[in-house]
């Protein structure tokens, strides 16, 4: 799934960073350098960052400034990191808490 | 612990519209002046706002947002205002000292002034599915697509017919999704007129009198089941994304934790810091401006910021009171002048309340 804008009514091109690769739960995915990582996931339709420790359920982001917490994963083994806040580097490692191993 | 402390004369927190102007203020007054801000661009939520603003010259009418918040940024690191990015303000302490998460490590700075500029967030409500990824604010959705060129889904329900519900309805058409429909509680348009032609030449239905019964789906949204008001027919839209826009709520938190007097105010948006028309809570040294001392307009926030800026600096000893007083006035002036229209009079009478409380 692709959900980038590309070019923009008003905007014109959308100015991105320089295309790089994460790995999320392993897998890799295309982002851009810069962009916070949760709009790189969500670019490319995956929209759950984590899942409730209670109940399972998954839960997306919702406030994309930091107030929410939804986004919060483990980045590069820290975790409890606001992916909306936090810009992707090439070679990042993102997990899902709560996600069950396959 | 023992943390690195700092002192400064001015800590400002956030560096949106209100933010940046109390920081112009001051430190063309000669106060040294620290910009505290977590993100990583200064702006604060002016970012996302593409379309042109209206009003005076003054406040950038016929400017988009973003190029507001660009050109306000330059003017405060041109005047010397020292803006620190990515640096999340984790607490107030009675003490007066703030504690700062930067890049470079947690610290403590003790200012002799602090103006709290923090914004707001969105408010939500409970409904079935409300936590199903794909249900998000009106204004992450708006973040997502003017910010970031990502489409927050391709077909979109709107639920809330504000101007955030409107003008986020266009900017999704604009950026080619597809939006089905607007739905509010309301019996009437809660927006402006020219927001609402906006949407409406574009063929998005408006339904009033109509609320979420839930958003349905597994893992995300998938559909979202609307009934009307009287709890007779109920719809199923199938739509990737929900967008609620239903209010902001001053953040409040740092001035809570500073021990400021809370008050209501529903027509401000809820629990804010007591403030007089000066910005000063009732704790010395401790200002509010913008949406953080209740929700109106960027306009109005750049002036509070001003007004913020202007009396904290005359307070730190750097303007007189005469020159402090002109200010003041200009700043009034316009500010009666932004809440003079029919929407700010409910606005302009919360406010006058607050300060005889």
């Amino acid at each position: 799934m692709n959900l980038r804008v590309g070019r923009h009514a008003v905007l014109g091109e959308m100015e991105a960073g320089r295309p790089v690769t994460i790995y999320v739960d392993g897998e890799p995915v295309p982002a851009r350098e810069g962009e916070p990582v949760a709009a790189a996931l969500y670019a490319v339709g995956i929209r759950t960052t984590r899942y409730s420790p209670r109940s399972g359920e998954p839960r997306g982001p919702f406030c994309m400034i930091g107030r929410c917490t939804e986004c919060a994963m483990t980045v590069d083994g820290v975790p409890n990191v606001r992916t909306c806040l936090t810009a992707v580097r090439d070679g990042m490692e993102v997990e899902t808490p709560g996600r069950k191993k396959p | 612990m023992n943390l690195p402390l700092e002192t400064a004369d001015l800590v400002v927190v956030g560096a949106g519209p209100a933010g940046l102007c109390a920081s112009l203020e001051a430190v063309r007054a000669g106060v040294h002046t620290v910009l505290l801000d977590e993100n990583s661009r200064a702006g604060g939520q002016l970012f996302k706002q593409v379309h042109r603003f209206f009003g005076s010259r003054h406040h950038g009418a016929g400017k988009r947002g973003f190029v507001i918040a660009d050109q306000l940024a330059g003017e405060c690191r041109q005047a010397g205002v020292e803006v620190r990015l990515s640096s999340t303000v984790l607490g107030f302490f009675q003490g007066g000292e703030l504690m700062v998460d930067a890049p470079g490590g947690v610290y403590l700075v003790r200012p002799r002034a602090v103006v709290i500029a923090t914004g707001a967030s969105e408010r939500c409500v409970a409904f079935p599915g409300w936590t199903l990824p794909g249900v998000m604010g009106a204004g992450a959705a708006q973040t997502l697509v003017n910010v970031y060129g990502v489409l927050p889904g391709r077909r979109v329900l709107m639920a809330g017919s504000g101007n955030v519900g409107l003008i986020v309805s266009y900017q999704l058409l604009q950026a080619g999704a597809e939006v089905v429909g607007i739905i509010d509680i309301a019996d009437r348009v809660g927006g402006y007129e020219v927001h609402l032609e906006r949407v409406a030449r574009e063929g998005v239905p408006v339904y009033l009198n109509h609320r979420i019964l839930a958003a349905e789906g597994t893992g995300s949204v998938e559909s979202v089941l609307v009934g009307d008001a009287g709890g007779g027919k109920a719809y199923r839209f199938e739509v990737d994304c929900l967008c609620l826009a239903l209010g902001l709520s001053p953040l409040v938190e740092l001035a809570a934790m500073r021990g400021c007097r809370m008050v209501y105010r529903e027509e401000l948006g809820g629990f804010l810091p007591w403030h007089d028309a000066w910005m000063r809570t009732d704790r010395p040294g401790v200002f509010v401006a913008g949406d953080a001392a209740g929700i109106e307009e960027a306009s109005v926030a750049m002036e509070e910021g001003r007004m913020a800026g202007i009396t904290a600096a005359e307070e730190l000893g750097l303007l007189s009171g005469g020159r402090a007083g002109a200010k003041r006035k200009a700043v009034q002036r316009r500010l009666e002048g932004l809440r003079g229209g029919p929407y700010g009079t409910g606005k302009l009478a919360a406010k006058v309340s607050i300060h005889g409380d």
